[in-house]
């Protein structure tokens, strides 16, 4: 089993490591994973009035594919609506980083990162809607 | 030449307990057996096969005297799951119909656990004994355990994983007051730990070749004599080493085992107590510049070579991916391409997030004080970079139990 | 060193020294193949790199599983017990270890010459065949007498047998074809062909269902458990190709043998060559002189320098005629007598021409004893 560059790039020098945060309601925030199950990321993504995710971070527990998978997301999605950081695929994810087939699963935790960071995000905006609503 | 180059043209090999270098000293007493003195020992016709006899009856006695026991109680075989493969098998099938209990321990090496499982199909009784939090196992609950239809207890000596020494003397003593026959896994162990078939009443040891410095594809068993222990070979053919074991015999290899017991023999002693005090200073060194790590296994009762450390908060495959230049294993090598965390730690009541987080360091014959230093380097300043990337190190130092959140287990 | 002359190949052949440095070279860079670090992959490839070798070399399918065991008997034995038949048709001249690796064993008779019959072989198959392993040896250890296995595959597959065919002493003396054969199974022995001794290995096709009789440990796709031998197996990989790229050396190794033979039955015309009229190895003949013991020519052999066997080498030392002569229905008396003589790539013609006059000596010094008495 040999890594492709790109997988030992993003473990050595991962991307946007750090964290927001979560009281701010324009930040989505997702925690997949178990630790029991050996992987664990956090990832979070910061989006403008416009949909735009201007920022993300993350962090994981796990082995080198989990951390670069997840390095990786991170870059892709900032810039991107939260609709476009939604139709990230496991698939390209284990593409870029040429993920060997034991690893699938950690191409598909980041996809569910995004997805849940993307959830979070949306239901603080519907919480905030629903608070402005009562106020109203 | 050999252990030389293992340790300079390779990563740093901290993996002893996986597989050793062959000892430069083996490899050349073997040589001349490779075509010089290549015969068939099993030849009894003529010079070649001769000289083969002798050097393996000679290999014989190496092997037999690093354990205590007469050349006569020792059988060569392709290596130590062999051997335990047909210590356990064998007995069972040649005394099955008197006795049908078989003991063993939940952090047995796989092949101990696999030979008792085939039992179990063949309609033995096994009872699989829990070992305590330190991993040894409690020898008021064998004693519970046996019954007069126990008819093998097989423990192992030396831990593979976490390098914890069981208490063979008093096993022993518990065996062959119920007449139950002992066996015990000691791959781990000859070289590293003083072994007495005689004091410690074992009736029948596993030994391996390459975990001792020697030969690949090469192990012994001592079956002992007095009270005499009978078997049913799994290997049937020409009916070498007094019929429990067919096949040519590999002289080269042979000798090369009978050396490596002879040098181990020799060396035991200085080797232990240098290895004793590199494993200290790493284990020291390593608490010293990384706060919350664990020492699994008992701290006294261990083989001076092995620390099992699990990192907390820090992912054992991701922390072996960024210290690359070390080899090391976050199990026994047999498991390591899986994903499970080791069954060992588990017995041991350690959390599963945290047996993922552990590390086998493996020191030996040619590890050097340099190496120690490098390695706690390098371990460290890893840990702590992926302590930074980890949500649960965060969590830790939030305050925030990770047994309080809800983990979609997957 | 005794200057004498080695004649017993097929109990074992000196490791080539390719393969000694192959096997040298594989100690240091050492590594459990089951590791996931550096090394340890390294000692991964080596082990499937040699296994590929070994494909290559007698010509086995893609998809067929390839176990590497310890020595051809325990190759012989993960196929009798490993898949899991009820019982086993086996040659009457078959090694020992396949004799005795199952415990339902019932044997094929041979002719005189330790071929099969088909005739009886399709009669064994009267109760059907889907229960059945039918184990024969390409060539025998001690005759040298070669299988019409193609044949023996006709039948038994009719019936839905798995055949295994032991083929340690045919490799590198002639070609070994597992397809062509069309077997479902094939146990080699390294030190046989010149590679280093411990090391063996099953072949299987993708069909065979097979367990391992050492578990534990996962290793060899869960077939065979314990580390690999990998200096033994590579070892192993490197003395197969030597040994299918040096088969043309065969054609000088017959031509020594038949000279052997012939010169031998010029002198005396009541010696008696086993099988000499099968299909056999180029490099092994079984002669017997007539009224005088093995045990006694050995001797004598061995006190003129030249080494040789009475038989198999697991069965020497013990003074019992040949099971194999035995179940060919050679006469006792002629089976008493014979002994095996296995060439290898080192033999030259003069160490032809000094067996046969060591021979010849003690045929006439036997005589003319008998003569005087």
């Amino acid at each position: 089993m040999s890594y492709s560059k790109e997988l030992i790039d993003h473990y050595e020098n991962p991307r946007n490591v750090g964290s927001m945060e979560d009281s701010d309601s324009t930040v989505g925030s997702g925690l997949v994973g178990a630790p029991a199950c050996g992987d664990v990321m956090k990832l979070q993504i910061k989006v403008s009035a416009e949909g735009i995710i201007e920022d993300a971070k993350f962090k994981t527990f796990g082995c080198g594919s989990a951390i670069a998978s997840s390095s990786l997301v991170t870059e892709w999605v900032k810039g991107k609506t939260i609709e476009e950081a939604g139709e990230i695929k496991n698939t390209d994810i284990a593409e870029e980083l040429a993920l060997p087939p034991v690893k699938i699963h950690c191409s598909i935790l980041a996809e569910d990162a995004i997805k849940a960071a993307i959830q979070d995000y949306k239901g603080k905006v519907a919480d905030a809607d629903k608070k402005q609503d009562a106020a109203e | 030449m050999t252990a030389k180059d293992w340790t300079q043209n390779n990563p740093l090999y901290l993996d002893y307990q996986a597989t050793t270098p062959t000892d430069p000293r083996v490899v050349e007493a073997m040589a001349p057996y490779w075509n010089e003195k290549f015969g068939n020992p099993h030849s009894r016709n003529h010079h070649f096969g001769w000289e083969a006899e002798d050097g393996v009856e000679i290999a014989r006695a190496q092997v037999a005297d690093i354990i205590g026991a007469s050349p006569k109680e020792v059988i060569f075989t392709s290596g130590a799951t062999e051997s335990n493969n047909l210590a356990i098998k064998g007995v069972a099938k040649f005394y099955g119909d008197q006795r049908n209990h078989i003991i063993t321990c939940v952090t047995e090496h796989k092949c101990v656990l696999e030979s008792c499982r085939a039992l179990q199909q063949d309609g033995f009784d096994v009872t699989y004994l829990h070992v305590q939090e330190n991993g040894l196992i409690d020898l008021d609950v064998l004693k519970a355990a046996m019954t007069e239809k126990t008819l093998l207890v097989s423990i192992m000596a030396v831990n593979n994983e976490i390098g914890v020494i069981q208490p063979l003397k008093e096993i022993g003593e518990i065996c062959r007051a119920n007449k139950t026959f002992f066996h015990t896994d000691a791959a781990q162990a000859v070289g590293k730990i003083p072994l007495d078939v005689d004091e410690m009443k074992i009736d029948m040891m596993s030994i391996s070749g390459h975990k001792i410095y020697g030969p690949m594809g090469i192990g012994a068993m001592y079956i002992r004599r007095k009270p005499r222990v009978r078997l049913v070979p799994l290997i049937h053919g020409g009916g070498q080493e007094r019929n429990m074991r067919s096949g040519t015999l590999p002289t080269p290899l042979v000798v090369g085992l009978g050396k490596a017991c002879e040098l181990a023999q020799k060396e035991m002693a200085a080797e232990a107590e240098r290895l004793h005090g590199y494993s200290q200073k790493m284990y020291e060194g390593l608490k010293e510049r990384i706060p919350e790590i664990f020492l699994n296994g008992d701290e006294e009762s261990r083989i001076p070579g092995n620390l099992n450390i699990s990192f907390a908060y820090v992912e054992g495959e991701g922390l072996m991916m960024g210290i690359k230049d070390l080899a090391v294993s976050s199990g026994s090598a047999c498991t390591s391409a899986s994903l499970e965390p080791s069954y060992v730690l588990r017995a041991l009541g350690v959390e599963e997030e945290l047996a993922h987080t552990s590390l086998r360091l493996g020191l030996g014959r040619f590890t050097t004080e340099d190496d120690i230093d490098y390695a706690i380097e390098r371990i460290s300043k890893e840990v702590n970079r992926l302590r930074e990337l980890s949500p649960l190190w965060d969590m830790a130092q939030a305050g925030i139990d990770i047994k309080s959140i809800k983990w979609a287990e997957h | 060193m005794n200057p004498s002359v080695y004649m017993d190949h097929n109990a074992t052949s000196p490791t080539r020294s390719q393969a000694v440095d192959a096997v040298m070279r594989a100690m240091q860079i050492g590594g459990n193949p089951s590791s996931v670090h550096a090394q340890g992959r390294k000692a991964r490839r080596l082990v499937e790199d040699a296994r590929e070798q070994l494909r290559q070399v007698v010509n086995a399918p893609q998809s067929a599983q390839i176990v590497f065991t310890s020595c051809g008997t325990e190759a012989n034995t993960l196929a009798l017990q490993g898949s899991n038949r009820a019982k086993a048709f086996v040659a009457a001249t078959e090694h020992p270890s396949v004799m005795q690796a199952h415990g339902c064993i019932e044997c094929i008779p041979v002719d005189v010459n330790g071929l099969i019959d088909p005739f009886r072989l399709e009669e064994m198959f009267a109760g059907g065949g889907d229960d059945v392993i039918v184990s024969v040896m390409l060539a025998n250890n001690e005759t040298g007498v070669l299988q019409q296995i193609e044949g023996i595959v006709n039948i038994a597959h009719r019936y839905d047998a798995l055949v295994h065919c032991d083929a340690v002493q045919a490799l590198g003396k002639i070609d070994v074809d597992f397809a062509a054969l069309g077997i479902d199974l094939m146990s080699l022995s390294g030190h046989k062909i010149g590679g280093p001794l411990g090391v063996g290995a099953l072949i299987a096709t993708k069909d065979v269902k097979l367990s391992p009789i050492n578990a534990g440990g996962g290793q060899e796709g869960g077939l065979r458990g314990g580390t690999e031998n990998v200096p033994g197996i590579v070892g192993f990989g490197v003395a197969a190709e030597l040994a299918r790229d040096e088969l043309a050396d065969m054609q000088r190794i017959k031509k020594l043998r038949d000279r052997l033979e012939e010169r031998i039955i010029d002198v005396a015309p009541d010696a008696v060559v086993i099988a000499a009229l099968a299909h056999r190895l180029p490099n092994t003949t079984f002669v017997a002189m007539p009224g005088v013991d093995a045990d006694t020519q050995i001797m004598a052999f061995d006190l003129a320098g030249v080494c040789l066997s009475a038989g198999s080498a697991c069965a020497s030392g013990k003074t019992k005629t040949s099971p194999v002569l035995s179940a060919m229905g050679v006469p006792a008396d002629v089976a008493k007598s014979a002994v095996r003589v296995s060439l290898g790539h080192s033999t030259t013609e003069q160490d032809i021409d000094f067996f046969i006059s060591a021979w010849v000596d003690l045929y006439q010094r036997m005589s003319a004893a008998k003569t005087a008495a």
